[in-house]
């Protein structure tokens, strides 16, 4: 029997579950020169403002033990470049599915970037993070309050009708009220984590790392509190979920899903590897056989 | 971008805290002088971005400095290791934009690079200048091998323990050396003193703590007259009119 990867994420079919996470896939297209862009069940286009952002200055990156440190802050083109020149041209080399990433700084921005990401006819999904921990206003503040998280899904909502999703920060005592939030509010899924605040010190210099002092930690290290954040919510709410967090192989795609997540995305692996993606979904046929999975949708949530 | 796995047939100091290995593999790609390669290194999480020094047919050379842990694993492994490399990355040095003669500045270890670009100006027919900073006298590399291939090298060295006592742009200034092109690559205190000494016609090859290395992360990102660009990707080698120093 042929292995079945696919999956139906917001009532789109994506021919497998393993996405390259936002912002650790370049704008899209970059990967192109590399491997065929079909391969990948979908695409997170790189976060996206209402005005273009240089970000923040560099060293943006620290390495830690099992993962980095990042304090990128958004670097983007922002919104109008996305429509208009950065998705058409992902579109025009691959059919895969676009998920158009969105972040803002107060809940209008949000709702002005959604309307145009539903204005765009080459974007399938909108994913409004309300998680990033690297810039200095807006950003995490709106996922770790139940209140402001429900604003930003309303405004977001009545700007799409796309599959709307809601990316989460794990910087929160209790996840459940904040997905339940996002639910009540009409968000189609959510996903589950961004990263976790932190922190590195240069002993020798004795400063900071980053020079923004702090950043997000990403990577294996954070794969065991993904997975029980997706968990939680995939307990607490009826809406698929996009698992994310320290993914590295076939074998946590299929962690994740046992989770709750009815897709993946990668995506510090893919700083380590450029080929995480291609090798993650080549290996899946085969530990799916191993563990007795004709039907990789049928393990969502089973535990 | 190429992922391949080499074997390292020699991994030699050759300075204080400075190594020499050399790298083989059937079938290795051909890369640009400037490019760059990222290192596996088993315990890190993150690959070492390493500049290319020489790159021959099945044979890779890089010179590469001791500057934390991940260096410091690669300085301990003996012959026969083999290393998982990303290759063919970022622009590398623009040979074509050079019509006569070349002018090469480099200082400590952003020297490495400057080996592949003087063989192949040198086999572009391009007569070569090189002028290198080193801290000390032990600390000089290259020198011999850029004289091999028929340079004009001039050292400067911080202390005054061999050649111009002073640095690259005191070199730069007591030799005036005639030239129609430059390449400069070392320690950005270096570049940016050369910058308003030198005319347009010349590249910059810069260094950023990368992430990714292949354009994914935006970690590495400069402002350029362009815009942002990101080192890894669109660089490392910028013309100097995209610099906003």
């Amino acid at each position: 029997m042929v292995s079945d990867t696919s999956v139906t994420l917001g009532g789109i079919r994506l021919k497998n579950p393993v996405i390259p996470a936002s912002g650790t896939f370049g704008f899209g297209f970059e990967m192109a020169a590399c491997y065929d862009l079909n391969r990948l069940g979908a695409i997170a286009l790189k976060g996206t403002t209402l005005e273009p952002r240089f970000g923040n200055p560099t060293p943006r990156i620290a390495e830690c033990t099992g993962g980095l440190l990042n304090a990128v802050g958004l670097q983007n083109p922002g919104i109008d470049a996305l429509v208009s020149d950065i998705a058409p041209k992902v579109r025009a080399l691959c059919d895969t599915p676009l998920i158009a990433n969105i972040s803002g700084f107060a809940v209008d921005e949000y709702g002005i970037c959604c309307e145009k990401a539903d204005a765009c006819a080459e974007i399938d999904i909108i994913e409004v993070n309300i998680s990033c921990p690297n810039v200095h206003q807006g950003g995490m503040t709106f996922g770790t309050d139940p209140a402001a998280a429900a604003a930003v899904t309303r405004r977001a909502r009545k700007a799409t009708s796309k599959p709307l999703f809601i990316k989460l920060t794990p910087n929160v005592s209790d996840i459940v009220p904040i997905a339940k939030a996002c639910e009540d509010e009409g968000a189609d899924g959510l996903t589950l984590i961004n990263t976790l605040p932190g922190m590195r010190i240069d002993i020798r210099r004795r400063k900071p790392v980053l020079a923004n002092r702090t950043g997000g930690f990403s990577g294996p290290a954070l794969f065991p509190i993904a997975v029980r954040f997706v968990n939680q919510a995939a307990t607490a709410c009826r809406i698929p979920i996009i698992g994310c967090g320290g993914v590295s192989t076939a074998e946590e795609v299929i962690e994740m899903m046992m989770a709750g997540a009815t897709a993946v995305q990668v995506g510090s692996a893919n700083l380590r590897d450029p080929l995480a993606c291609p090798t993650i979904i080549d290996a899946l046929p085969a530990v799916m056989k191993q563990l007795n999975i004709d039907k990789l949708e049928d393990i969502i949530g089973i535990i | 971008m190429d992922k391949k796995r080499y074997t390292i047939s020699a991994n030699i100091p050759i300075a204080p805290q400075v190594y020499r290995m050399e790298l083989t593999a059937e079938a290795a790609p051909q890369l640009r002088a400037g490019q760059f390669v990222e290192v596996a290194v088993p315990g890190q999480f993150l690959r070492r971005p390493l500049s290319v020094s020489l790159s021959e047919p099945g044979r890779l050379t890089l010179r590469y400095k001791v500057v934390g842990g991940g260096t410091a694993a690669l300085a301990a492994m003996q012959p026969g290791t083999e290393l998982e490399l990303l290759t063919g990355l970022g622009n590398g040095f623009d040979i074509d934009a050079c019509p006569g003669r070349a002018l090469l500045l480099g200082g400590g270890i952003g020297v490495a690079p400057l080996h592949q670009l003087c063989r192949d100006l040198r086999a572009a027919g391009r007569p070569v200048t090189a002028l290198l900073g080193f801290n000390t006298a032990s600390e000089i590399i290259l020198c011999d091998e850029l004289r091999a291939l028929g340079a004009d090298v001039h050292v400067a060295t911080a202390d005054g323990s061999a050649g111009i006592r002073g640095f690259v742009t005191d070199a730069l200034q007591q030799v005036t050396p005639k030239f129609d092109y430059y390449y400069v690559c070392g320690p950005m205190p270096m570049m940016r003193a050369l910058y308003p000494l030198l005319p347009d016609c010349g590249e910059y090859s810069l260094e950023e703590r990368m992430g990714c290395g292949t354009g994914l992360c935006f970690g590495c990102t400069i402002p350029t007259t362009d815009g942002p660009r990101r080192i890894c990707h669109d660089g490392p080698v910028f013309k100097k009119n995209l610099l906003p120093w």
